[in-house]
């Protein structure tokens, strides 16, 4: 368990800034997505979206 | 670089797997709902709102976004239908990844070990977060329900359910009690200010059908976030915890 322990932290130290990267890209995109299928308002969008929209409730109208 | 492909590919197929299970659920649940309320849907503004902007640039407590008439995206031929349904597909599968890919980013920062079993309590936790929070403050609507003005509500909702999401994740990971305290200060403070609602509730839905709606919303989006959360904590078993040490986390499942 111990070796484990050291080995998990070790490696995790050496990717932190890869996981950083990787977990902010992931966070840039997916609120961009988010925000096409659940928020944007252009009508096209909307009303391609409407019925995902209203079965996840998202406020739609 | 070897990291984002893995946590984007495991974000993709967590995103439509789960999207098309939802698709599937929603034809035979929430859609033909939908589609019955639209029937009732309100043709002209309510007269006190056509009274009082006539212009439509003044936006307050009735508004009900742009004036449509009866039966408008009903379909009425095969082809409606079928283009309705496949633009349902579409955005069901996007916002499978775009959640997806969230959750993947949360499970990396947390840095804890993860597997399909784990990654369903993952699951239910974003299940918690962005459909529980928000439904209960805001109950899943239907077409031609009375609601307060959109934006209002769409900042509420995003305000729940972050609100929701970092109390968790506080709850689960924070060692420090003050920090725990103001998250789940911060998830509450949406629900005591309350939610915004129309100053009278009458929309033109039958209530039997918002009812069944909120229910068949909730049971869906449940599905949906467990097969979002096992299968993104299953792919992504190997890329949190370290690639080293594997074999160790092999044998925990064992263990238990």
């Amino acid at each position: 368990m111990t070796t484990h322990s050291i080995k998990t932290a070790g490696s995790a130290a050496r990717s932190a800034a890869q996981t950083a990267v990787a977990a902010f890209a992931a966070i840039l995109l997916g609120s961009f997505l988010l925000y096409g299928v659940g928020f944007a308002q252009p009508q096209q969008i909307h009303d391609a979206a409407h019925d995902a929209r209203h079965s996840f409730a998202f406020p739609c109208h | 670089m070897d990291l984002i492909r893995r946590l984007f590919t495991a974000a993709l197929v967590a995103g439509v797997l789960s999207g098309t299970a939802a698709s599937v659920v929603q034809q035979a649940t929430t859609v033909p709902l939908i589609l019955e309320a639209e029937k009732y849907e309100v043709v002209t503004p309510p007269p006190s709102t056509a009274a009082s902007a006539p212009a439509g640039g003044h936006a307050d407590g009735h508004q009900h976004g742009p004036v449509r008439e009866i039966g408008e995206g009903v379909p009425t031929t095969l082809d409606e239908a079928v283009q309705r349904i496949g633009l349902t597909i579409a955005a069901n599968l996007i916002t499978g990844v775009a959640y997806a890919l969230l959750l993947g980013a949360a499970i990396l920062l947390a840095g804890r070990p993860v597997d399909a079993r784990r990654g369903l309590v993952w699951g239910m936790g974003g299940f918690v977060a962005v459909s529980l929070a928000p439904s209960f403050g805001l109950a899943p609507e239907l077409p031609g329900m009375a609601g307060a003005e959109l934006e209002l509500r769409q900042l509420w909702w995003l305000s729940a359910a972050a609100g929701a999401g970092v109390g968790m994740l506080a709850l689960a990971f924070a060692r420090n009690r003050l920090v725990i305290a103001v998250t789940l200060l911060a998830a509450a403070l949406p629900h005591l200010i309350g939610a915004p609602h129309p100053e009278s509730a009458e929309g033109a839905v039958p209530p039997e059908l918002a009812a069944r709606f909120v229910a068949a919303s909730l049971g869906g989006a449940a599905l949906f976030w467990a097969i979002l959360g096992s299968v993104c904590g299953w792919l992504m078993s190997g890329l949190v915890g370290a690639s080293e040490s594997r074999p160790a986390l092999r044998v925990q499942p064992g263990v238990r």
